[in-house]
């Protein structure tokens, strides 16, 4: 028999799709760096279950969406570190994170 | 690939079935509170369950290496690591909310999310995805035999993006530290 909601592609997509779509909502509506942040690990990972779910159910070789994730894995580890301390900076020079307000160069 | 299974096996399968739906609203759900939540330290605890979630998609999908890291790594180090940003920049006497939500970006972002989420979500359920037969299984040893043949290149460069990361944001987060208090 088959499962009727595990065993096919499309649960897996519209989950990711649905995880897209709310970091892409609290990528924009956020003003602070962190909230921003937050909402960029979201759309990566729903970018890292898309990878393993096409590989999954339609690749040939198995191994490259696993392999892709890890990659995406490391680099968002990477990126967290990065933009953490910047905004830990950035809090220190301003006393504030709001992205809106951080507009010395503006005249 | 397909799953198929032993009829006798249809109650655990339900069950399955169940978990899967149980895992999916975790996940979005959690992601709903990451993106929504006005205390910053709510929205990294949406997050936390929002990866939870994903990592059990992990498991259905049959990658529990995959699964692990997941949890290792997003919920065990990225998490934390945004958790004490989160007290680093703000001082414990100041509220820890994100401020003035304005609505003119609410509308921006209900608008971009449902635009993406329309036409990806049309792509989605309107292609009809046709499957390849397998020619290499997955294992994880086949997964780490990549990494260290094919994919050698792009992971020695991954170690070396980490490492400039980790003496980077150090480097960063010590020169604040020598005038306190900023300009």
């Amino acid at each position: 028999m088959q499962p009727l909601i595990f065993g096919h592609l499309e649960p897996y997509l519209i989950v990711a799709l649905c995880l897209f779509v709310l970091g892409l909502y609290g990528l924009i509506s956020r003003p602070g760096f962190i909230g921003m942040l937050i909402s960029v690990e979201l759309i990566l990972n729903a970018a890292g279950l898309n990878f393993v779910a096409f590989n999954t159910f339609l690749a040939p070789d198995k191994t490259v969406g696993q392999t892709l994730t890890l990659f995406i894995m490391g680099l968002a580890a990477a990126e967290a570190a990065i933009c953490l301390s910047i905004a830990v900076v950035v809090y220190r020079r301003f006393r504030t994170i709001v992205a809106d307000d951080i507009s010395e160069l503006k005249s | 690939m397909t799953f198929t299974f032993d009829p006798s096996l249809s109650l655990y399968i339900h069950l399955a079935d169940v978990a899967f739906v149980a895992f999916g609203v975790l996940a979005l759900l959690g992601g709903l509170t990451a993106v929504a939540a006005r205390h910053l330290i709510h929205a990294v605890l949406g997050l936390a369950t929002s990866l939870v979630g994903v990592a059990g998609m992990y498991v259905y999908l049959g990658t529990h290496f995959i699964a692990a890291m997941q949890i290792l790594i997003y919920v065990g180090a990225v998490c934390v690591a945004i958790t004490f940003a989160v007290m680093l920049a703000r001082s414990p006497s100041e509220e820890d909310q994100d401020p003035r939500i304005a609505p003119g970006k609410v509308v921006a972002g209900l608008c971009v999310g449902l635009f993406a989420g329309l036409i990806l979500g049309a792509a989605v359920l309107r292609t009809q995805w046709r499957a390849s037969a397998t020619v290499v299984e997955g294992t994880i040893q086949q997964v780490g035999e990549g990494l260290l043949t094919h994919y050698a290149f792009v992971f020695e460069l991954i170690s070396l993006v980490l490492l400039i990361a980790i003496v980077g944001s150090v480097v960063l987060a010590r020169r604040g530290r020598r005038t306190p208090g900023g300009k």
